[in-house]
């Protein structure tokens, strides 16, 4: 009791569970709100937070989680259960599937965004005791090509490259990365380095103008895919020009021939390159410049490179240019995969892929696999890589893997095909979820539901993009009866007559036996040993500050730059140039599907938005789900900026608002991933994705599918905004928004001849005494209704044949007051206030809730020219920084309309 | 006496010492006050009165002084002779001669008839009984209060603007009052049925009753009225009977005199008659090109086009009103103006918050490219009528302003400014 109490005091250090940054985080539990920090003390981010960051609090609510076991009946219906029913239920029909089918017929499909220790139990418990290498997770789609390219290049799967050497580095290049957006915090080490240092170069290759394309010093629009063109072209310059580290090339690499051949036959010169590329040869021939007169390069990439049928390639045709210039290993140098969930990285470090064994050791190894196997114990050990998450499903759908165990991940929105990934659930004998989140798209084909403890609750570790381990702790009780991962794992383990080897007290037994197999055999052979932080203890664990990896028993290695030493993990100690032929993506546009689909994050929102879509605040930067593309590409496809499109590909389709921003190329569309059946109609970008793969990492063309967009006409647009949720799904379209008191719904029909004034009260649920306003202009098929309940608003409607709806700002704004004033009450149906001025527009700045008229105002009445100014004048940008290219670009428009 | 006539100033006589007539006169002073002799002649034995005004001295909120516009004392100030109580009942334009009921005689050069209207009384059996009264002067009002004092219940038949009025001036004298409507829906020449129907309600939580649809088929009583009997053989009991069913113009001696008359004494564009140039007519008497009006604002036009024609400075014409109300009903705010039902051809803003007690109705017509407002009908808020009206007027193209022009002129222009 009392421990607990302390617990609720004391500040607790745990970190960010979003991308790949890997923030400190302090957290205080103040009643029932959880108040977050930055860390100031956490080498990540000394006390920085982003948008998603500060508004973790807003996802510690108990609002949609999965509270108990659930079972679904033989009607079909999810029943409640017991954890030791769900659990032998669970162990008894995995094993009945076992015996009657073989180990291959079930798999796991786990998550980046799993802590270490459950992730080791994952892959301890498939591959050595039901022995199947059936174990895939969502890092696939995220950065096994970074992964394949690391192994192929360098031996063993080792980011050479940590965030100090962002600060170190006299040129930053980032490729398919909008950083600004994706990993804001370590964009904002680069932004203050570039203002301490502007003769810092920042080069940003990406099809789209994006928010870290404004801060670039040259932006290189290419071609989408065709990155390795670009760097073998770069490889071709180095050459050309001497760039060559020849002693290190001789010591420590092989291949670099092959290398160079293949990267030549694709265009030696520049311009050859830059028509290949779709870039202009000046600029293409300044970035080659660049790179050749500067030492210390960090390349650092992200899914642009990664998510490409080539993305393996790409990814070495990176780490080529670094190896033949010799700059990696060194301060301020090297290839730096950014990866986008929390502990992909400790995934990588558990062997938590179908193709990986167990701390950075090979499936294909007989050695490796004995080391293994004795070291767990184990009565098998899998001898042959698993599938890969997209044949994993495709085995499913084709009745080849009847059982599959999802957890903490949501692959009905976030694989490609998606669709098909739905039928394959539906059509399987046993799909096991758990979550912490009761209904999303995916649990809704479960059979057996697992409640798993979210933030906050769980305890472990995780590893970020640069090695760093740090802990993640508990700071509340868990919710109903949510438990750890790995305690499932265990416990149906514990059923199969595995207790002993699965006897964990706690994740600090977890974590000790993982620091121990890293060092077990090792010697050196692996770069990966945590030996040094094995025997910590349940306390020293407790206390275990941020580390970066390797940590061995002695203390030297840790200090060392990876690869300083010009040893690479290959049997024969050297580093491979790789030979990367370039290619096309597979599926190229042609005259039906004329554009080429590129998906992608939001600032304010993280996957599929189970905890993002919590945050009135994270909602409040972009609420809908959107495709963005070219002007003249809308005009050829007859739609224009706020109305709808379908959106659609060979493999699916969806309907989103478009979105004219002018960051598109011609030729492409921008649709973002996170919207769902939870939160929209038709909106799930996974089922339009090509489910075309990498051959060598089995990561799919998220980047790269063939579409096209048509009108999506509709007879009205609306919203509602409502404190109460409202059952809305019968509309042709409709998104729904958290926001701060209320839901907002936006929606569009078709029906020409809605009777509004009845419809309307029956779906705001205002009887015929209600205190109900509507305005009605029928012939220009206006309709708008408020519903008040005690001078306080409860809901409101605005529908339009035109998408021309008022700005939901200001009304939003009127659900935090307790009582409508007289000119709240008159304006409620204009949808503004009297004094124009105090509609702020959509929010920009999420940390201090500013808007864009607010800023706009402030530019132009006191003349401001600068961030800094204008986050002095209006707070806005001077927390997280993210929006702060967003800012920059207001201001630049603002002079010019001025 | 020859000198004299030679330099005598013309002659004016007025017939009808009311609202339309007097104001008439008054707008003549302002141009030109030493030009004519000016003689008036009224039925009713008192100064001129503002007959809006008898409402509130029904109800008892004034007095019959508080709602004078012109006392005797002004008629002699202003050098007027005044016939009051001794109405004019026969014109010999030959001579050009005026005889009052009296048998006095006046010679005009210049003849303004302001005769008004009269009130409409449904000629149903024992209409003619003690206790059945109409609604149009003070003796009426007078009629009613004494019978208030004596009497219990009431009945109005009619519940247009004017009854409704009666209805409660007697309620507010205690009486239980019913009103007999021949429509569905109140006061239908001014508002549309849903502004009726807030009327309706807000009428009886004070304590009025309505009988509508109800078509009065015969006044009960022998020696008093004691009942109304209706046509689907229902009756109710009463003990006064208010008639407030319209007006009629009241024409009668100027078609007697020859002049020519159609539902009304037709003028001209200046109010001179059609028939004789000498004689203008004003007010509720006239028909202006087909047009006959019940309202205030098209009399103080007309009295000023009138005006100053008399006064040989005229150039102005009259060229019709639009009409629009404003009507305060027992404390309730209702504004109408132009056509408030509208027709296929035309579209309709609707704003009803019912809880303010608010409800309006701006009728819209698409023609010459734009959206023009033809009607308007504002209940419980009327403060942007007359900015509608303007509009209205204007012929004003409203489509820039189409989606907030319900919500009134300081929303309009608050965003006109913004943009």
């Amino acid at each position: 009791m009392d421990e607990s109490a302390d617990i609720a005091r004391a500040v607790v250090k745990t970190t960010c569970p979003y991308c790949g940054t890997g923030c400190g985080v302090d957290v205080t539990v103040d009643g029932d709100h959880a108040k977050v920090a930055g860390d100031k003390e956490h080498p990540t981010n000394y006390g920085r937070l982003c948008v998603k960051g500060t508004a973790l609090g807003d996802t510690v609510v108990a609002q949609g989680r999965l509270l108990y076991p659930q079972i679904r009946d033989a009607d079909g219906v999810m029943v409640r259960r017991s954890w030791d029913e769900a659990l032998d239920h669970v162990a008894a029909r995995l094993q009945g599937i076992v015996d009657e089918h073989g180990r291959d017929a079930i798999a796991w499909y786990v998550s980046g965004q799993l802590l270490t220790e459950d992730y080791y139990v994952a892959n301890k418990l498939v591959k050595g005791f039901v022995g199947t290498a059936n174990i895939d997770t969502n890092s696939r789609l995220c950065m096994s090509s970074a992964v394949a390219g690391h192994k192929r290049a360098f031996g063993e799967d080792i980011v050479p490259v940590s965030y100090d050497d962002l600060e170190l580095a006299d040129l930053i290049v980032l490729v398919g990365s909008n950083t600004a957006w994706c990993h804001p915090i370590l964009f904002q080490r680069i932004v203050r380095e570039k203002e301490r240092r502007p003769e810092m170069k920042i080069v940003v290759i990406d099809p789209r103008r994006t928010a870290t394309t404004e801060m670039a010093d040259l932006h290189l629009p290419l071609r989408a895919g065709a990155d390795v063109r670009l760097f073998n072209g770069l490889l071709t310059y180095l050459n050309q020009h001497g760039i060559v580290d020849t002693a290190f090339i001789e010591r420590s690499t092989s291949g670099l021939k092959e290398a160079l051949d293949a990267a030549e036959a694709g265009g030696a010169d520049v311009r050859a390159v830059a028509e290949q590329c779709g870039l202009d040869a000046g600029q293409l021939a300044e970035f080659y410049r660049l790179f050749a007169v500067t030492e210390r390069v960090v390349t650092c990439f992200s899914m642009g490179v990664n998510q490409s049928s080539a993305g393996t390639d790409k990814v070495n045709a990176i780490i080529n240019c670094h190896l033949l210039s010799g700059r990696i290993g060194k301060p301020g140098a090297g290839p730096f995969s950014l990866t986008g969930q929390p502990n992909a990285m400790g995934g990588r470090e558990v062997g938590g892929l179908s193709n990986m064994l167990a701390a950075h050791m090979d499936l294909e190894s007989a050695a490796d696999r004995d080391t293994v196997q004795t070291f767990w114990s184990s009565p098998a050990i899998a001898d042959k890589p698993g599938l890969k998450a997209v044949d994993l499903f495709d085995a499913i759908d084709e009745g080849r893997i009847k059982a599959v165990w999802i957890m903490a991940t949501n692959p009905v929105v976030s694989l490609p095909d998606a669709d098909k990934v739905k039928r394959a659930l539906a059509r399987c004998e046993l799909v096991i979820v758990s979550d912490v989140i009761e209904k999303t798209d995916t649990t809704a084909f479960a059979h057996v539901l697992l409640p798993a403890q979210g933030w906050g609750e769980k305890d472990g570790t995780v590893t970020n993009s640069e090695r760093c381990i740090s802990r993640q702790r508990a700071f509340v009780a868990p919710l109903g009866e949510a438990r750890a991962d790995w305690w499932m794992l265990a416990e149906v383990a514990r059923r199969w007559g595995f207790a002993a080897q699965f006897a964990y007290q706690d994740a600090s037994d977890i974590f000790d036996e993982h620091a121990r197999l890293s060092a077990w055999r090792n010697d050196g052979s692996r770069y990966f040993d945590i030996g040094g932080l094995a025997g910590l203890g349940t306390a020293g664990y407790d206390a275990l500050q941020p580390v970066r990896w390797p940590v061995t028993a002695s203390v030297e290695a840790a200090a060392l730059q990876a690869f300083a030493d010009g040893r690479y993990y290959h049997t024969d100690g050297r580093a491979r140039f790789i030979a990367t032929p370039p290619r096309a993506p597979v599926n190229p546009v042609d005259d039906e599907y004329p554009l080429v689909l590129n998906t992608g994050r939001v600032r304010d929102h993280w996957h599929t938005m189970t905890r993002t879509g919590l945050s009135a605040t994270l909602a409040s930067h972009i609420a809908e789900p959107y495709v963005d593309l070219h002007a003249q590409d809308a005009l050829l496809s007859g739609v224009s900026d706020g109305t709808l499109a379908r959106v659609s590909t060979r493999w699916g389709s969806l309907v989103a608002r478009v979105k004219i921003s002018g960051e598109m190329p011609r030729g492409t569309l921008f649709v973002p991933i996170h919207w769902n059946a939870q939160y929209a109609s038709d909106a799930r970008v996974g089922g339009l994705v090509n489910p075309v793969v990498d051959p060598v990492s089995g990561e799919p063309e998220f980047k790269h599918t063939p579409a096209k967009v048509e009108a999506f006409t509709v007879a009205w647009h609306g919203f509602v905004l409502s404190r109460d949720a409202l059952p809305m799904e019968t509309h042709s379209w409709w998104t729904r928004v958290t926001g701060a008191q209320f839901n907002r719904y936006e929606l569009a029909g078709r029906d020409t001849d809605a009777d509004w004034p009845n419809l309307a009260r029956a779906a705001l649920g205002a009887n015929s005494n209600a205190d109900w306003l509507e305005y009605e202009d029928r012939s220009a098929g206006l309709y708008r209704a408020a519903l008040l309940v005690d001078e306080r608003i409860e809901a409101c409607i605005f529908v339009s044949q035109r998408s021309d709806l008022p700005s939901r700002a200001w009304l939003s704004g009127l659900f935090a007051k307790d009582v409508l004033s007289e000119p709240d009450r008159i304006g409620l149906l204009v949808g503004e206030p009297l004094e124009a001025a105090e509609d702020q527009g959509p929010t920009v700045c999420s940390c201090w809730g500013v808007g864009r008229n607010r800023i706009i105002d402030g530019i132009r009445k006191h003349g401001l020219t600068t961030v800094a100014a204008l986050g002095e004048k209006l707070q806005c940008g001077t927390n997280c920084g993210s929006c702060v290219p967003e800012l920059k670009v207001l201001l630049a428009q603002s002079r010019v309309a001025a | 006496m020859t000198v004299v006539s030679l330099r005598r100033r013309p002659r004016l006589v007025v017939v009808g010492n009311g609202m339309a007539g007097m104001r008439t006169v008054e707008e003549l002073l302002k141009f030109a006050p030493e030009h004519y002799d000016i003689s008036v002649f009224g039925s009713e034995a008192h100064g001129n009165y503002n007959r809006i005004l008898l409402s509130p001295v029904l109800a008892g909120d004034k007095q019959f002084a508080d709602i004078m516009l012109h006392t005797r004392e002004w008629y002699a100030a202003n050098d007027i002779t005044l016939h009051a109580g001794d109405p004019v009942v026969r014109i010999d334009r030959n001579r050009r001669v005026v005889v009052s009921q009296s048998g006095f005689q006046a010679p005009y050069d210049r003849l303004l008839l302001a005769t008004g209207s009269k009130p409409f009384v449904i000629p149903v059996p024992g209409h003619k009984l003690p206790g059945v009264i109409a609604f149009r002067d003070i003796a009426d009002v007078e009629a009613m209060l004494s019978a208030s004092r004596s009497h219990k219940r009431a009945a109005v038949i009619g519940g247009g603007l004017l009854g409704l009025e009666a209805a409660n001036g007697l309620m507010r004298q205690g009486m239980d009052v019913t009103v007999i409507h021949v429509m569905d829906s109140l006061m239908e020449r001014q508002l549309d049925k849903p502004a009726a129907s807030l009327l309706r309600s807000a009428l009886e939580k004070r304590g009025l009753r309505f009988l509508l649809s109800a078509q009065t088929a015969e006044i009960i009583g022998t020696d008093r009225v004691t009942g109304i009997k209706f046509k689907d053989g229902s009756e109710i009991e009463t003990d006064l009977v208010v008639m407030a069913v319209g007006i009629r113009p009241n024409f009668d001696l100027a078609k007697s005199a020859g002049l020519y008359c159609d539902r009304a004494i037709v003028v001209d564009d200046t109010l001179q008659t059609h028939t004789d140039p000498r004689i203008y007519a004003v007010g509720e008497c006239v028909q202006h090109r087909g047009a006959v009006y019940g309202l205030v604002a098209p009399l103080w036009e007309q009295a000023r086009v009138c005006a100053g024609h008399l006064a040989a400075v005229g150039y102005k014409r009259y060229p019709g009103s639009v009409t629009s109300t404003k009507l305060k009903v027992t404390g309730i705010d209702l504004y109408s103006a132009g056509d408030f039902i509208g027709g296929a051809d035309t579209e309709d803003l609707v704003f009803r918050d019912p809880r303010r007690g608010v409800y309006k109705r701006l009728i819209i017509r698409k023609s010459d490219g734009g959206d023009r407002i033809i009607g308007a009908v504002l209940y419980g808020d009327v403060a942007d009528g007359p900015w509608y009206f303007e509009l209205m007027q204007k012929n004003a193209d409203i489509s820039a302003l189409r989606n907030k022009l319900l919500f009134g002129r300081s929303f309009c222009e608050a965003s006109g400014q913004a943009a």
